[in-house]
């Protein structure tokens, strides 16, 4: 058998993760020698780590968006508890952890707890609602967060950690440093991540959302979706699927976050805001809902896209946003589907062509 | 078809079920919308391997009483027992795994899943597979996912559905999407299946196949099938008891001859008495 037919014949599990871990793999064996060798213009090679968090949040939020079918609005929120507390911990390991890279695991697996936990205490009482209501509360939620983060003090000394929510006077500290320093966000942070680490995120990102999606959680989150009446009526238990969907998905944003947090010496709480939970929103809605291959395509380049319209200066944000428009337009109109499928149906064509050529009627066997 | 008898409470079941606890008894179960009452004082007796139809002009709150079995609805009055238990206070999908499924008027299958999935999510309760082993694909995922394959392609084969797995459920044509629907319930192993007009837009040769598929579902499963239906053809060929409904409330229970007879149900289905001419 021909390459292209013994690749037809793989189940949709193994084909999704051929094309997706294969992308990724490929575009890092690319960046990688490049970023390692210098070459790279600073503008690019600052993205690089941000790039990758912002794949994860979109692969993560497309969990909830779209396998789920629940609109969050609040995606931004698990990220900023995630950079956090993945910050104050990267902190308190300071001395104790002398290897960065262990230590950047530690900050970004305690930040998928914390971020974990919140999704559980939002989850709980959120995931009762449905459609629009379901949309306000978690954007209320990502607020919320930013709020608490902004009035929230945190300082270290040799005693440990010290918490307060009034300012740095009241953390009772006469030495040390402070950590979180209220609106001011995260200062004086170790900057720990690297271009590796989010790639070995992004892995492992893809790793639980697709194991989990051609699962047997998977199959009942989708059923969800597809139509709940049913669903319950077969056995399933709504809510225990949703939380399970909504909090894998926080987890992994927190991860990010913390990822993201440790690329940068200062975070402000503001930074994660209600326009950045649109960003990632706008990443999965691009990309396709469901479709994380899409997810990681559109991250990608609409985040690299406002870089690239640099030299129109004023007017990148205007282009920005009419190719939003435009690619929307091309991704949802009846006549450009047709195009691709014509495009498609060609593109098939060729490879029967040459299959025909090569092995005779052997192809027609796989359906 | 076995004789109709009465238990010692006087619902009467087929003689083979009387010896056994009832799969599915209600005792003046009623609901009120608001002010509305939609079904009042509705008690029934249904035998473990009993076929019984529930019929009733339009409107007479047939699926509110599905509604209500599979307690999407809870009952403002009454009690429900499922094989001798209450099912008060459970959720829907709580009382599934206690032994009811169904089948819903308007189809609901998973349209963008394909056929395989759609049975397999029947299968869920019954598929040993945790959420670590979903999420990595190991600590016996594999094994799990291969017996409920297997699993789902038998059932999918009892309908001779098995050479449509993998299509799109959504995109089937319609009786094949009625049959994948029994199966998808069937899949969850129930003790009694509640079927909702199964045999609405089928031509006579499809109901024909439904009315034998109805019979094996009972023989083989063993278990007990409730079907809503309008085909009266249909009811009176394969319905061991009859519970007639109007207005929420029942006005006539029986064997299909009674039934057939009842210058009640005559009334309801045609507005006054006339010539009765036995199809109601």
């Amino acid at each position: 058998m021909s390459i292209a037919s013994k690749y037809k014949a793989l189940s949709k599990f193994a084909r999704t993760n051929i094309k997706t871990y294969g992308l990724v793999i490929i575009a890092f064996a690319i960046m990688f020698p490049l970023q390692s060798a210098g070459m790279l213009n600073n503008s690019i090679s600052g993205q690089l780590v941000p790039i990758c968090t912002y794949i994860v949040l979109a692969v993560s939020l497309n969990l909830t968006v779209g396998v789920l079918g629940e609109l969050s609005l609040g995606h931004a929120g698990f990220m900023s508890v995630g950079a956090f507390s993945g910050v104050v911990a990267a902190a308190a390991f300071q001395d104790s952890v002398g290897s960065d890279p262990l230590r950047l695991l530690l900050a970004i697996i305690i930040g998928g707890i914390f971020a974990g936990i919140a999704g559980l205490l939002i989850g709980i009482p959120v995931l009762r609602l449905r459609g629009d209501y379901l949309a306000i509360v978690t954007l209320a939620f990502g607020e919320i967060i930013k709020n608490i983060i902004n009035c929230l003090y945190v300082g270290l000394d040799s005693k440990g950690l010290h918490f307060s929510l009034k300012d740095t006077a009241s953390l009772g500290m006469t030495n040390g440093r402070i950590v979180l320093n209220g609106p001011q966000g995260a200062v004086g942070i170790s900057k720990i991540a690297t271009f590796t680490a989010g790639f070995i995120l992004i892995l492992f990102t893809l790793f639980i959302v697709l194991n989990m999606i051609y699962s047997r959680t998977g199959r009942a989150i989708t059923a969800i979706r597809d139509n709940r009446i049913a669903a319950e009526s077969v056995g399933i238990s709504i809510t225990k699927y949703k939380l399970t969907a909504f909090i894998t998905s926080a987890v992994l944003a927190g991860m990010a976050g913390a990822l993201y947090a440790m690329n940068f010496s200062t975070v402000a709480p503001k930074k994660f805001d209600f326009n950045t939970s649109i960003l990632i929103l706008v990443f999965v809605v691009l990309g396709g809902m469901g479709n994380i291959l899409g997810s990681i395509i559109a991250t990608t380049v609409l985040y690299m896209l406002p870089e690239l319209l640099r030299e129109f200066a004023d007017y990148r944000m205007l282009i920005y946003a009419i190719v939003l428009i435009l690619v929307m337009l091309a991704t949802n109109s009846t006549k450009a589907k047709q195009i691709t499928e014509n495009l498609k149906l060609k593109i098939k064509g060729i490879f029967i062509h040459k299959n025909n050529n090569n092995d005779g009627g052997e192809v027609t066997d796989n359906g | 078809m076995d004789k109709m008898v009465p238990y010692p409470s006087g619902a009467i079941v087929p003689e083979r079920d009387v010896e056994k606890t009832p799969i599915l008894e209600t005792h003046h179960l009623g609901i009120d919308f608001g002010g509305l009452t939609a079904v009042d004082e509705f008690s029934i007796t249904v035998g473990r391997t009993e076929i019984s139809g529930l019929i009733g002009p339009n409107g007479a709150g047939k699926t509110t009483v599905f509604n209500l079995l599979t307690n999407v609805y809870q009952p403002t009055r009454g009690t429900i027992m499922l094989d001798g238990k209450q099912t008060a206070g459970k959720t829907t999908a709580q009382v599934n795994r206690m032994g009811i499924a169904r089948t819903f008027q308007n189809i609901r299958l998973f349209s963008n899943m394909s056929v395989l999935d759609n049975v397999k999510v029947g299968l869920h309760n019954s598929i040993k597979e945790g959420f670590f082993a979903s999420i990595t694909h190991s600590l016996g995922y594999g094994k799990a996912e291969k017996k409920a394959n297997e699993r789902a392609l038998q059932l999918l084969d009892f309908f001779s559905m098995a050479d449509m797995a993998n299509a799109e459920a959504g995109s089937l044509p319609y009786g094949a999407q009625r049959r994948l629907e029994i199966v998808r319930a069937l899949a969850t192993n129930p003790g009694i299946i509640l079927l909702d007009e199964p045999a609405a837009g089928m031509n006579p040769s499809e109901t024909a196949e439904l009315m034998e598929n109805i019979r094996r579902i009972r023989d083989t499963f063993n278990i007990a099938v409730m079907l809503i239906e309008h085909d009266m053809s249909l009811v009176m060929n394969i319905c061991e008891g009859i519970c007639v409904l109007d207005h929420g409330k029942i006005i006539a229970k029986g064997t299909p001859d009674e039934i057939k007879s009842n210058p009640a149900v005559i009334e309801a289905y045609l507005g006054k008495k006339k010539e009765a001419d036995g199809n109601a």
